[in-house]
């Protein structure tokens, strides 16, 4: 029995976990605040899709859905945190657990509670194609691909632009960043939109391989994704990038070997690990010193 | 240029300032001196937008600032190198002074200016491509100098330059704020090395628990037998 098909997946999974990671990482970076309510967007992108798809012309539906989560994503930063922003971190975690829940029920509201069946929404990259003497779907191997020209789109944007500058800068420091001029809340909104745009994508490709979308369908995928920044080093966008496809990479070997069971407890042992060994990560904030 | 009308401000049931007046006409070095917690960074911070103010008013050339986001109140003409320097210690030299010109959009001009603070601070361009973390105390002052000259502001505030660096470093500093009014700049001075303060200040303000209790030219402060007493110690009679 060889591996390399479960490889294979696996270097796609961690894709999909490091499009949803980097959404954690950088609202962490600039907010210190762990998102809750991250994995319930991506929920959102793939029901968006499922209705989407099924009632208007691909073209169409996959850009809407995008333009949905984004704007989710820009809105629960306005209502629900940005009046927080003097408040402790302790009532903005709270702020994210809540929205968390509320997202859950009214999706559950919408839906009526029943897993919305995902049937072929984009069908050229569900093909069957064959690599390596391994069957698979085109999405396997697109995934990967497309998150490493995002990544680097990304992080393109942070070095060499004037809103990247801004939300460096802003990560380092409010105040400092708001007397050279930067509006903080804009470059708050655009780490939101970003984040969301990435794991509208994630949820796209992600849900390609799935039977359908249910109200808790954000969960699982969120909770790794935010495992995977943990690992990386929360706050860096390598890092998210990286532990994504060591989680996904062994989560799906870890199938291949037959213990498919212990696939999930791998990944919260990792963190339980992590958390315990290196806390900042494989990337942790890097601390500039004096030489 | 700047003029500050009985200005109040209050945070968390303390009031920080009670009703301070003062004035920075155009083209002047003013300073501001007083004790620690006496309301000075307060003002340079309410003055900037990033403290709310009770009461009172504060215009620029006439235009009101109180009440305006901090990005309005850069772009009318103000900059800040704040306490403590502050610089971005994980960009680099250059990239500190690009943010500090961050709301201009004249590359041209922008370049001349980095080429203007990089005479000012010769070390600064020999350090251009390092992260500004691993700069000297004395260096990272002047980057924060460097970079609030980066939005060329008609008022410069400076709070506390002078701030855990070594005496000669601290005269190399004051040496250039000088040089930068020379160049058109007016310069709002916040010190508690009140010493240096008054000797390059035209205009002095003494601030005490909130109020101004005594104002004039540096001379005359650095003349004055109850600043000797408070702030000058006794070395200097």
């Amino acid at each position: 029995m060889s591996l390399l098909p479960y490889m294979i997946n696996g270097i796609s999974v961690g894709g999909q976990y490091a499009l949803i990671a980097i959404g954690y990482t950088l609202v962490y970076g600039i907010l210190r605040l762990i998102n809750f309510a991250h994995g319930d967007v991506f929920m959102v992108a793939g029901l968006v899709m499922v209705y989407a798809t099924a009632s208007m012309p691909i073209y169409l539906a996959l850009p809407l859905a995008i333009l949905v989560t984004v704007v989710l994503g820009f809105t629960i930063e306005r209502v629900a945190y940005k009046p927080l922003r003097t408040a402790p971190r302790m009532s903005l975690m709270i702020s994210a657990i809540g929205v968390s829940y509320l997202i859950q029920n009214l999706a559950f509201y919408i839906t009526g509670g029943v897993p919305q069946p995902v049937s072929n929404p984009i069908p050229w990259i569900s093909d069957q194609v064959t690599v390596l003497g391994a069957s698979t779907k085109r999405v396997t191997l697109l995934t990967p691909v497309l998150t490493i020209v995002l990544v680097f789109l990304l992080v393109y944007i942070i070095n060499h632009t004037k809103i990247g500058m801004a939300m460096r800068a802003a990560a380092k420091d409010f105040e400092t960043a708001q007397l050279m001029g930067i509006k903080i809340n804009a470059v708050i909104s655009m780490t939101f939109v970003i984040g969301s745009f990435l794991a509208a994508v994630g949820a796209m490709l992600y849900f390609t391989n799935y039977p359908s979308v249910a109200i808790t369908s954000g969960g699982m995928p969120g909770l790794k994704a935010f495992v995977a920044a943990v690992f990386g080093g929360i706050g860096s966008i390598p890092g998210a990038v990286v532990g994504a496809f060591i989680i996904g990479l062994c989560e799906e070997v870890i199938k291949g070997l037959g213990y498919t069971t212990f696939s999930d407890a791998f990944t919260f042992a990792l963190l339980i690990v992590v958390l315990c060994v290196r806390p900042t990560g494989l990337f942790g904030e890097k601390v500039t010193d004096k030489v | 240029m700047l003029k500050i009308d009985n200005l109040h401000v209050a945070y968390g049931g303390i009031q920080a300032l009670r009703g301070i007046s003062l004035e920075v006409p155009d083209g002047k070095i003013v300073t501001l001196i007083g004790a620690n917690g006496a309301g000075k960074s307060t003002t340079l911070r309410t003055i900037t937008g990033l403290v709310k103010a009770a009461s009172g008013s504060v215009t620029l050339d006439g235009q009101e600032l109180l009440g305006q986001p901090i990005d309005k109140i850069v772009s009318a003409g103000i900059a800040m190198s704040p306490e403590g320097r502050r610089v971005f210690p994980d960009m680099t030299v250059l990239e500190n002074l690009k943010i500090g010109a961050y709301l201009r959009k004249d590359k041209a001009e922008i370049e001349k200016d980095i080429q203007w603070v990089y005479s000012l601070f010769p070390r600064l361009e020999e350090r251009s491509w390092q992260l500004a973390g691993t700069l000297s105390g004395g260096e990272q002052q002047m980057l924060a100098v460097g970079r609030a000259l980066m939005s060329r502001p008609k008022l410069m505030m400076l709070d506390e330059p002078s701030l855990g660096l070594a005496p000669l470093v601290v005269q190399d500093i004051f040496k250039i704020i000088r040089e930068i009014n020379r160049q058109g700049v007016t310069v709002l001075l916040i010190e508690q090395n009140a010493n240096m303060a008054l000797k390059i200040a035209d205009l002095a303000y003494v601030l005490e628990t909130g109020t101004i209790t005594m104002s004039g030219t540096g001379a005359e402060l650095l003349a004055d037998e109850r600043v000797k007493e408070a702030y000058l110690g006794k070395q200097n009679k």
